[in-house]
Parts: structure tokens; C-alpha cells; sequence
């Protein structure tokens, strides 16, 4: 179970700071002018030459060989909403990196989220 | 249709896609690594995992499943906050918890149903809340090092 837990770590840490600076690219690239494909190709263009997503690729990339290990060691059922740690770690990046305003309803739905992820992962492994 | 109304719906089709998008990439990865079995940690044991899932269609299969949740995740937090858009994305968990019961029939007892059921009712709350609470970022300087923004 240890190993577990310190695979989840490492996952939740590459996963988030993978997203949290995928996010920060993503605003500065703008949203995408319609939904036309030659408009979505250049979206994903400009967001390709983003630095802050060259930043995200390798933590998210490392994110998800952890998740294929985690994979390989527990249930599915397990892995993924464990994984969901992810929502409190991001909410606080959000917050204090992000600059976004998190409201009372916001942290409550998120403290929701952590409180049934803590209930499956008492549940232990299967 | 006003703004914040049309925000919330392009929002929701986005979140709905990366859910089915995720949730299918999931499965097929379980399904890829179980055919490859237990990953040891080890420098040649990480390298025979390496090569193997190179090897193995089904979980290339995952990575295209993948790639397409990752677009549209990108997309939605083009013009939605983080905060909202990534628990939005839990909504797959009850999905993913029925489709392992049904496609791989691993057993789910009543309390890890209950967490999954907890986690949906924190989603549904984030849902109410506005989609994007943030004003467009100006061209800063790109990252040196691993730091995220401040």
C-alpha cells in the first residue's frame, strides 16, 4: 500500500503543476475563434508554441507513465478517484498561482470531492 | 442566449467530452496493462515496461483517447477557469466506477460507492458556481525553469 501512496504523490504532484501551468499557457494563447477546423488548427498552433505548455508536456507526460503504473498495481476503481486529490492541490494553485477567485461554494464542492476521495481510499485496496 | 449562459454551455460540451474521452482512455489502459502485468521498479524493469507499452496497440489505442481529452481540456480552459473545469471533469467517476463493475468486472463494495457519490455532489457544486472568474492574461515571459506562475 506504501508504494502506492508515494506513486499517487508523485502522480498528483507532476499531474497538477502539468496542469496548472497548461492553464496559464492556454490564457495566454485565448480562446479559439469558432469551432471551424483551420481555426481549432491554428488555436492548437499558436498553444504548440506556448512555453508554459512545452512546461506542462514533460510533467504531464511523467503524470501519466506514473498513472500507467499505478494502473498496473491496483484497481481501476481504486486509482482514479485516489487520483482526485488532484482537485484540492489544484483548487490552492488555482487560488494563489492562478489568481482565481475561489468561492465558499467552489472550496465546499472541492472539500466534497476530498472527502470521498479519503472514504475510497479507506475502503484499502481490493 | 446571453454570455455567461453560452459560456456554461460550451463549457458543458467540453467537459462532457473530455469525460468520455477519459474515461475510454482510462478503461483501454487498464485493459493494456493488465496484458503487459506488473510494472517493477527497477531501471530494467521500467525500460521492459517502456517497450512494452510501445508494443502494445490497446494502449496506443488509449493514448489517442487521450490526446483527444487533453484538446479539449486545453480548449475549455482557454476560456473557463481551472478551478471549475477540472472538478467538472469528476462526473466521470461514476461512469468509470459502473464500467469497471460491467467491462471488467472488478468488485466495488457499497462504501468505495459511497465516496464516488460524495465526489459527484462536490462536482455538482462547483457546477453552480461561474465558469471563468478570470479576465484574459497578458503575453508575459515564458518559464526558465520548472516554477509555476505566480
Amino acid at each position: 500500500m506504501i508504494k502506492i501512496v508515494l506513486m499517487l504523490l508523485f502522480f498528483i504532484c507532476c499531474s497538477t503543476g502539468g496542469e496548472i501551468a497548461m492553464t496559464y499557457g492556454m490564457k495566454l494563447v485565448g480562446e479559439p475563434e469558432s469551432f471551424r477546423p483551420m481555426a481549432l488548427l491554428r488555436f492548437f498552433g499558436r498553444a504548440a508554441r506556448s512555453g508554459w505548455i512545452l512546461l506542462a508536456a514533460p510533467l504531464m507526460a511523467a503524470s501519466f507513465y506514473s498513472l500507467l503504473i499505478l494502473l498496473s498495481w491496483a484497481p481501476i476503481s481504486l486509482v482514479i478517484p485516489a487520483s482526485a486529490f488532484n482537485y484540492v492541490v489544484g483548487t490552492f494553485g488555482a487560488k494563489y498561482l492562478l489568481k482565481e477567485d475561489v468561492t465558499l461554494k467552489r472550496w465546499l464542492g472541492v472539500l466534497m470531492v476530498c472527502a470521498g476521495v479519503t472514504v475510497v481510499l479507506l475502503t484499502g485496496q481490493a | 442566449m446571453n454570455y455567461e449562459h453560452r459560456l456554461r454551455f460550451k463549457t458543458l460540451v467540453m467537459v462532457l467530452l473530455m469525460v468520455v474521452c477519459a474515461n475510454t482512455g482510462d478503461l483501454l489502459l487498464k485493459r493494456g496493462m493488465t496484458q503487459i502485468g506488473e510494472v517493477r521498479i527497477s531501471p530494467v524493469g521500467l525500460w521492459q515496461a517502456l517497450l512494452a507499452t510501445m508494443h502494445n496497440g490497446t494502449i496506443w489505442l488509449a493514448i489517442l483517447f487521450l490526446l483527444g481529452f487533453t484538446l479539449c481540456y486545453m480548449t475549455a480552459v482557454s476560456w473557463a477557469d481551472y478551478s471549475y473545469v477540472m472538478p467538472a471533469g469528476a462526473f466521470g467517476y461514476a461512469v468509470q466506477t459502473f464500467l469497471a463493475i460491467v467491462v471488467l468486472h472488478e468488485t466495488v463494495n457499497a462504501k468505495r460507492w459511497f465516496g464516488v457519490i460524495v465526489i459527484c455532489i462536490g462536482v455538482l457544486l462547483v457546477g453552480q458556481t461561474k465558469p471563468s472568474t478570470t479576465s484574459p492574461v497578458s503575453e508575459g515571459p515564458a518559464p526558465t525553469n520548472q516554477a509555476v506562475p505566480s
